[in-house]
């Protein structure tokens, strides 16, 4: 759909496809759309970090540790900011742009491979619950139970310090926590659905249970599921820095934001700006994610709106 | 009634019989714990005596059991690395995370409700857009990220509060503010939600046009009800917070079960972790089926549909 039917058709005698009208809807969402610009710019910044990054993240240089960023040339006057380390250096002379550029493929690696093993998780169990009901959804249930009583945190510090961290450890044991609140919009859901008429009439045709849930259940509760995709992905992401920044999750010498917070730490209050950078980055990520599922809730179900900036 | 307490008492037993076994399980597998004990450096032989003196080389399951009997009966077993009773050692620590949680609690609390009131009030003004935006700003800033700015600004360029420590009660100021905004945003977004739905139900129209004060319907009418949802949602934020602690725990040194939970990860140090772990469930447990059951008692509805 192009612009100008979007636009230009507020009268009614020219009714909209739906989807047309989620697009219109979407752009005139303010908070929608600032999350999917920041996000749409991390993404890509990711994506291109070997293209981008003006040096290698990893070398060392020791005449060139914490060298200021550049606006402490136009502010302060620092002699030692220069154009060639836009964002400076850190404690091992390390090209904090380059780093920043790289760090950002590794919180968006971590927030969706999460995001998507948990979402397998959770929404496999919660369809067959909500579908078979009776001893599954009990099984389900506990499960589910159990899982909100685990303190997230302390158990993947246990787990990830025990078994050694890695990226690909990390991603899983915070992909095995986090499936709850999709189990629970998924089963609430399938239970409102499975007794709908389109349901009924396949199954009466001779549908398989597996099909009704992926094909019927499934298209209709797309839009609930993606919202908390977007929740999980950003709570993943803060718990990686989280991890990160204690010592126990990603290891150096990778540049994720929040070992650069932790590496930073012993520093800032000197030189402030070593954690204002990583800080500010990891804000504004988990922010536009935040701002863009809020976005998708309001414009998908535009009777429960109430984003910040709708 | 009696029946859906038996039933939530006996899920929640479930429930922590079943994530204790979870971590006990978890954490042996992963880590040979006579190593553990006898620390770097020891010699093989050392390891197989310590592997029979502590019982390592039992089954799992007889293990798993034998550990769940001593906490029955208060044991919680002994620290491999202090060599104290892992009781005593939480004992110490525990009350300075209670502390921190309560604090932080009543601080999310006391900013969430009347800001989410003011919200549902004023809806649409610039009180209600500027609670929104402190509810996002709240839900994007990871806490330590703000515990680490707090420190910046009021530790080291205003020099107002320590930075470290768990001494006096300037020391708990940051850490409580820092903890409690994480838990803010959903309280303060229920409060609001709960008094537009209330501000709109026929019993607060009634009380107007019999003409009480808006005050009186706000606070003693419509509050009243948009609360209970919010109480029950503090206690599982609660839970939340005891376990979210370790972070604000390490960034202010403040030595809190948190605090002990990392180090004792770090050195492989099982009986304190396990015990942690479980206690800390234990509170989350206890805190939803509080909420739950404080549900149920105010909502018939809740009750019958046994959901």
């Amino acid at each position: 759909m192009n612009d100008a039917t979007a636009t230009a058709a507020p009268a009614p005698a020219a009714p909209e496809s739906p989807t047309a009208a989620t697009l219109h809807r979407m752009r005139r969402h303010k908070g929608f759309m600032i999350g999917a610009g920041i996000l749409a710019v991390m993404v890509l910044v990711g994506l291109l970090a070997p293209l981008l990054a003006p040096h290698d993240p990893y070398l060392q240089s020791l005449a060139k540790r914490r060298i200021p960023p550049i606006w402490h040339a136009w502010f302060y006057g620092s002699p030692r900011a220069t154009t060639l380390h836009l964002l400076g250096t850190d404690q091992l002379g390390r090209d904090y742009l380059s780093r920043m550029l790289y760090g950002a493929r590794i919180s968006l690696a971590i927030g969706l491979s999460t995001a998507l093993i948990s979402a397998v998780i959770g929404t496999a169990l919660g369809m067959l619950a909500g579908y078979f009901r009776g001893h599954v959804d009990a099984v389900v249930s506990f499960l589910i139970s159990a899982r909100l009583c685990v303190p997230l945190i302390l158990v993947a510090l246990t787990v990830v310090a025990l078994v050694g961290s890695s990226l690909m450890t990390l991603i899983l044991v915070l992909g095995l926590l986090l499936w709850d609140r999709f189990a629970v919009i998924t089963r609430t859901a399938t239970m409102q659905l499975a007794n709908a008429d389109f349901v009924l009439a396949s199954r009466a045709a001779g549908s398989s249970w597996l099909r009704i849930l992926a094909s019927e259940i499934f298209p209709n509760l797309a839009n609930a599921w993606i919202v908390v995709l977007t929740l999980e992905m950003a709570n993943a992401i803060v718990i990686e820095a989280a991890l990160s920044f204690l010592g126990l999750g990603v290891q150096a010498p990778l540049p994720s934001w929040g070992l650069m917070l932790a590496e930073g730490r012993n520093d800032m209050f000197f030189n402030p700006w070593i954690i204002a950078i990583p800080g500010a980055a990891l804000f504004a990520l988990v922010l536009a994610i935040n701002l863009l599922g809020d976005g998708l809730r309001d414009v998908t179900a535009p009777e429960g709106r109430g984003g910040a900036l709708a | 009634m009696a029946r859906y307490l038996v039933q939530r008492l006996l899920l929640a037993l479930g429930v922590i019989v079943f994530v204790s076994a979870l971590t006990f399980a978890l954490t042996e597998a992963t880590v040979d714990p006579a190593l553990a004990v006898a620390g770097e450096g020891a010699t093989e032989e050392a390891i197989q005596q310590i592997r029979r003196q502590y019982g390592f080389d039992r089954p799992l399951v007889e293990r798993y059991l034998g550990w769940l009997g001593g906490i029955a009966s208060g044991d919680l077993g002994e620290s491999y690395r202090m060599r104290r009773p892992v009781a005593d050692i939480i004992g110490e620590h525990l009350p300075v995370t209670l502390k921190l949680g309560f604090l932080s609690l009543a601080f999310a609390i006391l900013v969430a409700i009347p800001l989410g009131v003011l919200a549902a009030v004023r809806q649409n003004t610039w009180i209600d857009r500027f609670a929104l935006s402190v509810s996002v700003i709240g839900q994007a800033l990871p806490n330590f990220l703000f515990a680490l700015l707090l420190i910046i600004v009021f530790g080291v360029n205003l020099r107002w509060l320590p930075i470290s420590g768990s001494g006096t009660w300037q020391h708990f100021v940051m850490p409580t503010i820092a903890l409690g905004y994480y838990a803010m945003p959903a309280l303060m977004r229920l409060t609001r939600s709960g008094m537009i739905e209330a501000l709109e139900a026929d019993y607060v129209r009634t009380a107007l046009a019999k003409g009480l004060s808006p005050g009186t319907v706000v606070f003693r009418h419509a509050l009243q009800n948009a609360i209970l949802p919010v109480v029950s949602l503090g206690a599982v934020q609660f839970g939340f917070m005891l376990g979210g602690s370790v972070i604000i725990e390490v960034v202010f040194g403040l030595n809190g079960l948190g605090y002990l939970a990392r180090e004792s990860i770090r050195r492989a140090d099982l009986p304190v972790v396990q015990s942690i772990v479980l206690l800390i469930s234990f509170f989350y447990v206890v805190l939803i089926l509080l909420a739950d059951v404080l549900n149920g008692l105010l909502d018939p509805r809740i009750r019958s549909t046994g959901a």
